[in-house]
C-alpha cells in the first residue's frame, strides 16, 4: 500500500512519521510530477486551508486530485483537509474539492485561546485523544453523511463513501488508531475495487 | 498549562512551510492571504520604515491590529517589545494568535525578557544562536525565528543565524552524555534542553527564518538551510509589486527544492526592495535581547 500526502504546507511531515510507525509507505505531493506513482489512499493535512487551497490551483493539483477523489480513492482531511473536502464552507461562496456533504465552518472554536485537548470517542473506532488547534467543525451534514464524533452538538469526525474528515489532529498524537481505521477502510475499498475489476467470470 | 504549551507548539506546526508576512493596513493584510501567506503580523510600520524613522517604536494600536483581526481568517500575529509583559498582556486580552517578542520595536527591558510561561497565547521570539533559542524556549517561547537583521532587505545575518543554530545542533549530537552538562553550562541553558536537541537533532519547536527576506530565491536558501517556514518583512511591501512578489514567495517555500519552478517565480517580480547592506547600518537590531 502507498499512500500518498499532500505536501504544500502544513504537518505532513507529522503524517508521514505516523504512517512510517504503522509501517506503510507515503510519498509526498507537492507538484504535478509527483502524482506520477500510483497511491491507493490520499492525506490531506492540517495546515492554514486557504493557502493550501490556493497553491493547490497554483500547482495544478487541484483537478487530478479533484478527479481521483470523485472516483472514489479513499481520502482523509485533517482540520485544514477536512475544510478542503466540503461540500460547502459557512460564509463563503467558494469550496475546493466538494466531495463530502457537509457544511464546515471555519475556526469554529475561535482563535488559538479556543484550542484545546480532551479524551472523546469516535465511533468505530474507540476512545481517543483530540487535539484541535483552531478547528472547523460541521455545522450541517446530509443524512446519508455518517457523523463518528461530535464535541457540543457539532461534528468533529464523519465518513461518506470514500472519504473520512476529521476536525482534530490524530497526527499530532501518539495515536495511531484513527490512522489505522482509514486504512483499514482504504484497503477494503481497494478490494471491493478489484472484485468490480474482475467481476467478468475468467472461464466464460 | 503543559497542555496549552502542547497546544501552542502545535499551532506553530500547523504554519510549517508556509510564509508569513508583515502588514500594516486589512487590504494588505486581505493581499497577504490571498497570495498563500499562512499568517500576518500586523504592526504600524514596516522594520524598514521603523529603520528610517528611528525613535522609540512600540507596540500597535490596538484597533489596527482588530481590524486586520477582523479581515482575514488565518492566524494574526502582532509584536511586542522585549520584556515589555503588560504589551504582551494587551495582545493576550485581544486574544491575538501569536506574540512576537520582537527585536525589531525598542527593547522595554535590556536584562528580562518575558515569562512566557504565565500566558495562554504562544509566543515566537528570534534567535541568532542556539543559545538564545534555547533561553527562549525555557521561557516558554513556542516557536523561534532567526533573528537576521531586519528591514535590510539583506540575507546574510538570517543565513548566518541559521546556520549557527543548524552547526551547534550538529556538534550537541555528536557528543557523549556526559559533555552535555558542560554544553549547557556553556550555553547557558537548561541542562534538559540540551538533552532533547541531543537526542532529535532539532530545536524542541519549529524554526522559521526571519530579517532580510526579499526575493523567492532568499526564501528557498533558508529552506535549504533548514528553515520550517519564512518571515517576509519588508520585502513584499517595500517592493514594485507586492501581489506578484507575496505569490512568488509563497510558491518559493512550497517548491524550494526544486530550481525550475524557482525559475519561473523569479521571473519578472518588478523591482525588489531596495536594501542596504550590513555594513551600511547604524542599528543592529540583532544585538537587542540576547
Amino acid at each position: 500500500m502507498n499512500v500518498g500526502v499532500l505536501a504544500i504546507q502544513g504537518d505532513f511531515a507529522e503524517h508521514q512519521k505516523a504512517l512510517q510507525l504503522v509501517g506503510v509507505s507515503s510519498f509526498e505531493i507537492r507538484k504535478l510530477s509527483d502524482l506520477q506513482q500510483s497511491l491507493d489512499a490520499l492525506i490531506l493535512p492540517g495546515g492554514e486551508s486557504t493557502v493550501i487551497g490556493h497553491l493547490l490551483h497554483e500547482t495544478q493539483l487541484f483537478s487530478p486530485l479533484k478527479t481521483m477523489i470523485d472516483n472514489d480513492l479513499p481520502v482523509w482531511g485533517t482540520c485544514a483537509g477536512m475544510i478542503l473536502l466540503a461540500r460547502t464552507i459557512e460564509d463563503e461562496q467558494k469550496s475546493y474539492f466538494g466531495k463530502i456533504p457537509i457544511t464546515v465552518k471555519r475556526n469554529a472554536f475561535g482563535r488559538q485561546l479556543g484550542s484545546f485537548h480532551m479524551t472523546g470517542t469516535c465511533s468505530g473506532i474507540g476512545e481517543i485523544p483530540m487535539t484541535f488547534i483552531r478547528a472547523p467543525f460541521i455545522k450541517d451534514a446530509e443524512e446519508e453523511v455518517q457523523i463518528l464524533s461530535s464535541v457540543n452538538g457539532y461534528g468533529v469526525a464523519a465518513t461518506y463513501r470514500n472519504v473520512l474528515v476529521t476536525s482534530f489532529h490524530p497526527e499530532l498524537t501518539d495515536d495511531l488508531q484513527v490512522l489505522k481505521y482509514f486504512l483499514q477502510r482504504s484497503q477494503e475499498n481497494a478490494r471491493e475495487n478489484m472484485s468490480q475489476f474482475f467481476a467478468v467470470p475468467a472461464f466464460a | 498549562m503543559e497542555n496549552r504549551y502542547d497546544l501552542n507548539k502545535n499551532l506553530a506546526q500547523m504554519l510549517k512551510g508556509g510564509v508569513i508576512m508583515d502588514v500594516t493596513t486589512p487590504e494588505q493584510a486581505k493581499i497577504a492571504e490571498d497570495a498563500g501567506a499562512c499568517a500576518v503580523m500586523a504592526l504600524e510600520r514596516i522594520p524598514a520604515d521603523i529603520r528610517a524613522a528611528g525613535g522609540v517604536s512600540r507596540m500597535s494600536d490596538p484597533s489596527m491590529i482588530r481590524g486586520i483581526q477582523r479581515a482575514v481568517s488565518i492566524p494574526v500575529m502582532a509584536k511586542v517589545r522585549i520584556g515589555h509583559f503588560v504589551e504582551a498582556q494587551i495582545l493576550e486580552a485581544m486574544e491575538i494568535d501569536f506574540i512576537d517578542e520582537s527585536e525589531v520595536l525598542s527593547p522595554a527591558d535590556d536584562v528580562f525578557h518575558i515569562d512566557k510561561r504565565k500566558f495562554s497565547v504562544p509566543f515566537v521570539c528570534g534567535a541568532k544562536n542556539l543559545g538564545e533559542a534555547l533561553r527562549r524556549i525555557s521561557e516558554g517561547a513556542s516557536m523561534i525565528r532567526t533573528k537576521g537583521e531586519p528591514g535590510t532587505g539583506d540575507i546574510i545575518q538570517a543565513v548566518r543565524h541559521m546556520r549557527m543554530i543548524n552547526q551547534q545542533i550538529r556538534r550537541i549530537q555528536s557528543m557523549r552524555e556526559d559533555e552535555l552538562y558542560e554544553e549547557a553550562k556553556n550555553l547557558q541553558v537548561p541542562y534538559e534542553l540540551v538533552c532533547n536537541v541531543c537526542k532529535d537533532g532539532k530545536l524542541p519547536v519549529v524554526n522559521f527564518a526571519a530579517g532580510g527576506i526579499a526575493t523567492p530565491a532568499d526564501a528557498s536558501l533558508m529552506m535549504q538551510l533548514g528553515a520550517e517556514g519564512v518571515f517576509v518583512g519588508s520585502g513584499i511591501f517595500k517592493s514594485s509589486d507586492p501581489k506578484k512578489r507575496a505569490q512568488a514567495i509563497v510558491k518559493a517555500v512550497t517548491n524550494y527544492n526544486d530550481p525550475s519552478i524557482l525559475v519561473v517565480v523569479s521571473e519578472n517580480l518588478g523591482e525588489a526592495m531596495v536594501g542596504i547592506n550590513e555594513e551600511e547600518i547604524e542599528l543592529l537590531m540583532a544585538q537587542r535581547g540576547l
